[in-house]
This record gives structure tokens, C-alpha cells and sequence, in this order.
């Protein structure tokens, strides 16, 4: 029987890596993804998990072996953050057109300078267009679950593409939470060997990589579009397996007493959570407020976040990075756009905050919401607020 | 070595793994490294290929001129991707999986690739130990973008961003050793090889790729298009790199120099720089400081290797030879 274990995020994620059973993981160390390699690296070490476990001298080797390592056949996982992220950033867009299904854990953090060691999604917005599928986490156990399906949506034959799960660095990795854990057993019938179609091997040559002319360029970048809009489909079709296998299921956008809400708050990643405290208080003290959080950021579900908001008048957007000079929050310019051409669509106020691992506290959200309220209501000269900033 | 090359063309097979076809310059030698490697080789081989003029030359979509299974993805990377094969290769097997028996990796990579922007990621697979085999396409410059200098590029040489003008006499610091710094990290086999030199570098690469753990050939090619040399003295040219100790071929198996080849005396440097455009603006002083330099960097190989160490002893001023 499956039961509740109080774990830290990063060693559940860890954990849940080995039940998927992958063949190589290739990572370099990087605060705050380090507990997610460290278990993993012990894991390999006691033998608990068959596995490569190649400890590169960069993040940029990392994923390179990673390429390799799934161009290969082989089940691949790797984890990063920030810096990390960063430097591996043009390995990360070779990826994803090569139909490499890697799975990779981003522990989200600030991208420098100033050198910040904590959460922001600075380094998730810097990946935004690589053309992987990102999955973003708010729990332990969306994380657990989630990488478990990561490498199931990877390895479909109808999407072949690699995928992240974003979790936030501290604010999730090094927290305690209580997890349930799946049975190896269902785990392996979830998520069957798949061979990959054409890889690396002797008996049966392929070229991978080739480099593309112009009269075949746009060719190359629109089958991968189509797989990527297309994959949104088979997304759906795991989550919904997922929740027939083990119970819990999971929505490209999660609603939280959004339904009918006049206002509705709309955060991504774990602080969301804490902001469902102050959405609670709120309600329990007759304000008309719901929240919205997005689990599924490529590709972008606009279908379902419209309908998520039909009811709303004022949808606040939560960001954690700033596109500088820019529409707002990289989150918010999305929103917008998914909005721009509707006939009814609602008032929506963008705020970037909790940069740098800056905490939005209750007390804080509510602020921000009534702040966000005000706004909509007389408008602003800024196309976005900094949230708490001391000007 | 003389009887060698009267029977091994019988051995060499016919079957062109680097098939014709590809879109190489006249007299690239590089290409001819390259044709004659893959065919020491059996056919077992997965070829890592980092971006630079064998990948250009050999891929466009939908075409290739590989009859292995060849991967690219970018410029520095090679050797990494190379492990991450291995690594794939190791644990599948180990788990059961269906996949080849006895399958090889080589990664290929220019000098750009491999002594400048790729040297961290080939320490890190050498010092990892992984079972592989590193072959650096040496043709002394970044030639696939138009010959800009590279830290392979040797003294003096003009490249279009090492050109000679009146403050400058092209490139201003000496080539990379980058066997020696390969060979710092204590793999079981490092070689130097020219394409002027066949039966010497097939059979180096086929050791290389047999032995177990990381391994490492430097070929030297040379670069008609990026030296400025005519193209009927590709192959004149690489012997004379040779004969003249300006690239002198050995071996180091377990930490153990071995020179190749027997070379009582070094021909003198210029010889070999005279028919290059890229050292045309040399001055008598300056091709006196390449003789110099190349006399010591010999004597100091003669000294590592156990077959040079008698001879260094024998002839010690008469082995090297003045400009």
C-alpha cells in the first residue's frame, strides 16, 4: 500500500526519477538543484538504481551528454538551475528540434547579476522559446507525480520532444512535505519501455544533426511547432492516465475557487500556494476573489485559460521575472495576447514580484490583490507594478 | 615500414565509410585523414562529429556522406556527446537491452573545436575515463569560417584575424600542444598522425579506438584553401611538416613516448614554410626563431621517448637542423 511520508522536495523528485528508471543521468552540480543529484548520485552508488551517472565538468557537458545519451536510446535525466540553465542554453534549443525525449528538473532560480542563490523564474523565461515542453510544479507531489509523466509525454511516439519540470529552488526543493509515493510496480506499467525510433547504433546507420538550408529550415521549424501544439493533446491524455493509475489528477490550468469569481489571481510555481491561504482568508471574509495556476507553460494552453476566467472581470498576473523594457511579466504579455482578440475578456493587471526569492507573505498577496483591484479600476501609467519595491 | 606498404593496400578495404561526394576543397586533407581513419576501422562505430568543416562538408539535409551512424549538435561539445553515447551504450547493455555488441565511439573535431572552445569538455570526458576515441582534425585555423586563427595556429602564420601588417607579422603566439596536454591526463593511448603518412595513421586510430578508455589522435591536415598552398602538394607538405620536426609524429601508450618514425635529421624549417602563402612574409629573423623554436620542442620529445632518449644521446646538436 502506498502511504504518506514526510520527505524533502528535491530527494522525493530524486526518488521519483529512480522509480522512472532511467539509464543515464549526466549533471553538474548547482545550487539549489544539488540534493536532486546528490540522492540520485547516492541512489546510483548503492545500486538501488541501474544507472550512468556521468559527473560532468559543466552544465553545458550535461546536457551535450544528455543528447548523446538519448540519441542513444537511452532513458536520460538531468537537473539544473540559473547559471546552469544559462549556460547549458544552447544545448537546451538543440534538443528539442532533435526529438531527444530528455527529462530535466529546473530548481527555478534568479539568473545574475547581482548573484542571487535564490527563486525566481529569471532562468525559466530564458528557455521560454528552446521548444521544450515545461511543466511547472507547486507542490512535492506535483513534482513526484510529474516527473514521472515527464518521461512518459517525452517518450510518446506522437510527441517525442524533452520536457522540464520547473520546481521553485528553496521555496520547494529544500522544504519538507508530505508525499505519497507510487508503487515501482504500477510505475513501470505507467510507463513502459519505449524504444526511440532511429537511434545511434552500428546495425542500422542514421545522420542526426545535419545542418538545413533555407529551403528546408522552415520546414524543420514547423514540424516541430506541430508537435508541440499537438502535444498538448497527449498531455492531457497522460495526466488522465495518471489519474486512473494512482488517484490524482492534474490540469494544464488548476482552478481554485476561480469558477464564477469576479476577480481572479493567476500565480505560477510554489508561492502560488500561499497565495491560496490568502485567497481562503478573503473569501472566508466575503470578498468575491479566486485563483487560477498555471501547470503547463509550453505549450501554452490559451483554450484552457480562457475558459478558466469566462466568469472574471479582473485577472491579476503574478510574475516572477521581468522582461525588461517590456509589456510586463513574460506571464502576463502571454495572458494578454491569449485575451487580445475576445469579444468579453477580463481587466488584466500585471505585477512582477518575489524576485530574487523576495516572500510575498498572506498579508502580502492580499495587498497585492486589492492593489490589483484599484488598478483595474483606475488604471495605471505603468504597463506593470513591481510588487513591494522600495523606489 | 616498407613492407608494410607493399601488402597493407590489400588489406585496406574497399568499402568507403566517408563516401564520395562530399563537398570538401580541392586537396583537402582533412578529408583524406578522415576516408583513411574510418577505413582502419570496422564498421561498428558511432561517429561524434563537432560542427566545423567535416561536418559542413559531409551533411545537409536530406543527404550524408556517412555510411556510420553519425550525430552532430554543436561546436564544443563533441567529447561530451561522445560520453553521453558511452555512458547510453553502458548501461543498456548492462540492463539488458537490445543494442550492438562491441559498438566504438569516435568524436571528431577541427583544432578550434578541440584547443580552444571544446578543451574543457575534452578534459572532462578524458579525466571521466570514458571508453573513446578523440580524433583532432588539425589545419591550424578556424577554416570553415574563413581561416581566422585559432591557439592551433602556428607562429607566424597569417590568418584573416592574425594578418601580417606593418605592426604585425601574423600570428603572434606558438601553437598549442595540445597532445601534451592530453597526454597530462594519463590516457592509456596519444598519437600524432598525417594523412602523408597513411599505413602510420590508420594504424593509429585503429589502436586508439581498440584500446579500452579514452584515447586521443592529433592528425595534422593540411589546408590548401587556409594555407595558400597549391593544391598537388598536400601530401609534400605534411611529409615535410614531418622530416622537417615542425610536427613530429609519436605515440604515448600508458604514459610511454615512442617516436614514429626514424629521422636521423631534421630537414631544415623552411623547406616546409616555403611553399605556404601563410609564412610568405617572413622575415629571415623570424623563420630563425621557428628553426630555433622546433629544435627544442624536438629535443625535448627525443628526450620523453625511449627509442628518441639513445639517439638525443648519439647526435644530441646533429639530429636538429638550422634554417
Amino acid at each position: 500500500m502506498t502511504t504518506r511520508v514526510g520527505v524533502e522536495v528535491s530527494i522525493a523528485l530524486a526518488d521519483a526519477v529512480k522509480l522512472a528508471n532511467p539509464d543515464v543521468i549526466a549533471a553538474y552540480p548547482i545550487t539549489p538543484q544539488t540534493h536532486i543529484v546528490e540522492h540520485l548520485a547516492s541512489l546510483v552508488a548503492d545500486g538501488e538504481l541501474d544507472a550512468e551517472y556521468i559527473p560532468v565538468e559543466s552544465e553545458h557537458s550535461a546536457m551535450s551528454a544528455c543528447l548523446g545519451s538519448a540519441a542513444s536510446g537511452a532513458r536520460t535525466f538531468t537537473a539544473t538551475a540559473s547559471q546552469g540553465l544559462a549556460l547549458m542554453n544552447e544545448v537546451v534549443f538543440v534538443g528539442a528540434p532533435m526529438r531527444l525525449p530528455i527529462v530535466m528538473a529546473v530548481a527555478n532560480r534568479a539568473l545574475s547579476s547581482p548573484l542571487s542563490i535564490w527563486c525566481d523564474h529569471s532562468d525559466m523565461m530564458s528557455v521560454r522559446d528552446s521548444g521544450w515542453i515545461q511543466i511547472v510544479g507547486e507542490n512535492g507531489q506535483q513534482c513526484v507525480d510529474n516527473i514521472i509523466c515527464a518521461f512518459r509525454i517525452a517518450e510518446d511516439k506522437r510527441v517525442l520532444l524533452p520536457v522540464m519540470l520547473h520546481l521553485d529552488g528553496f521555496n520547494l526543493t529544500h522544504v519538507i512535505e508530505p508525499i505519497t509515493f507510487p508503487e515501482q510496480e504500477a510505475v513501470d506499467k505507467f510507463l513502459p519501455r519505449s524504444p526511440f525510433p532511429l537511434p545511434l547504433n552500428p546495425d542500422k546507420p542514421v545522420a542526426m544533426g545535419e545542418f538545413a538550408p533555407p529551403f528546408i529550415f522552415t520546414e524543420a521549424k514547423w514540424a516541430h511547432e506541430m508537435v508541440m501544439t499537438n502535444s498538448k493533446k497527449v498531455i492531457k491524455e497522460v495526466w488522465d492516465e495518471y489519474e486512473k493509475a494512482f488517484g490524482r489528477k492534474y490540469y494544464a490550468v488548476e482552478k481554485y475557487h476561480s469558477d464564477g469569481a469576479k476577480v481572479v489571481l493567476m500565480t505560477m510555481g510554489a508561492i502560488g500556494e500561499t497565495a491560496s491561504v490568502a485567497i481562503d482568508e478573503m473569501i472566508a471574509d466575503g470578498q468575491d476573489v479566486g485563483q487560477i495556476r498555471l501547470r503547463l507553460w509550453r505549450p501554452f494552453p490559451f483554450e484552457e485559460l480562457r475558459e478558466s476566467v469566462k466568469d472574471t472581470d479582473v485577472l491579476i498576473v503574478l510574475d516572477r521575472a521581468i522582461s525588461y523594457g517590456g509589456p510586463g511579466g513574460p506571464l502576463a504579455s502571454e495572458v494578454k495576447s491569449a485575451f487580445y482578440d475576445q469579444a468579453k475578456k477580463p481587466k488584466i493587471v500585471s505585477f512582477v514580484g518575489g524576485l530574487g526569492g523576495r516572500d510575498i507573505t498572506v498579508a502580502g498577496f492580499k495587498d497585492l490583490i486589492n492593489k490589483g483591484v484599484e488598478i483595474a479600476k483606475t488604471g495605471s501609467k505603468n504597463e506593470y507594478e513591481i510588487y513591494g519595491v522600495r523606489e | 615500414m616498407e613492407k608494410y606498404s607493399v601488402y597493407v593496400p590489400r588489406l585496406i578495404k574497399k568499402q568507403e565509410n566517408f563516401a564520395p561526394g562530399h563537398r570538401a576543397c580541392i586537396g583537402c586533407g582533412e578529408a583524406l585523414a578522415v576516408r583513411l581513419a574510418f577505413k582502419a576501422l570496422d564498421n561498428n562505430v558511432i561517429v561524434v562529429n563537432a560542427t566545423g568543416c567535416m561536418e559542413i562538408v559531409a551533411s545537409q539535409l536530406p543527404n550524408t556522406t556517412w555510411h556510420l551512424p553519425w550525430i552532430h549538435t554543436l561546436f564544443e561539445n563533441a567529447a561530451a556527446v561522445a560520453s553521453g553515447i558511452e555512458s547510453a551504450y553502458k548501461a543498456m547493455r548492462r540492463k539488458g537491452m537490445a543494442v550492438p555488441d562491441n559498438t566504438k565511439i569516435v568524436a571528431l573535431g577541427g583544432d578550434g573545436a578541440t584547443s580552444d572552445i571544446g578543451l574543457q569538455a575534452i578534459s572532462g570526458a578524458l579525466e571521466r575515463g570514458h571508453d573513446f576515441t578523440y580524433i583532432c582534425l588539425d589545419n591550424e585555423a578556424y577554416m570553415n569560417t574563413g581561416i581566422q586563427r585559432s591557439s592551433a595556429t602556428p607562429f607566424g602564420a597569417v590568418t584573416t584575424t592574425s594578418p601580417a601588417g606593418k605592426k604585425s607579422f601574423g600570428q603572434f603566439s606558438w601553437k598549442k600542444n595540445m597532445p601534451e596536454i592530453v597526454a597530462a591526463h594519463n590516457i592509456p593511448y596519444v598519437a600524432t598522425a598525417c594523412h602523408s603518412y597513411p599505413f602510420d595513421l590508420m594504424e593509429k586510430v585503429k589502436k586508439a579506438v581498440n584500446t579500452p578508455g579514452p584515447a586521443y589522435v592529433h592528425v595534422l591536415n593540411v589546408c590548401p584553401t587556409g594555407w595558400r598552398s597549391a593544391t598537388d602538394t598536400v601530401i609534400k607538405l605534411g611529409r615535410l611538416a614531418v622530416e622537417t620536426g615542425v610536427f613530429p609524429l609519436y605515440e604515448v601508450e600508458n604514459g610511454e613516448y615512442k617516436m614514429s618514425l626514424d629521422l636521423p635529421k631534421l630537414k631544415p624549417v623552411t623547406s616546409y614554410l616555403k611553399g605556404q602563402g601563410r609564412f610568405r612574409h617572413l622575415s629571415d629573423d623570424l623563420i630563425q626563431q621557428i628553426q630555433d623554436r622546433v629544435n627544442l620542442d624536438y629535443e625535448k620529445l627525443l628526450g620523453k621517448a625511449k627509442n628518441g632518449n639513445k639517439r638525443t644521446a648519439r647526435n644530441s646538436k646533429k639530429g636538429t637542423a638550422k634554417a
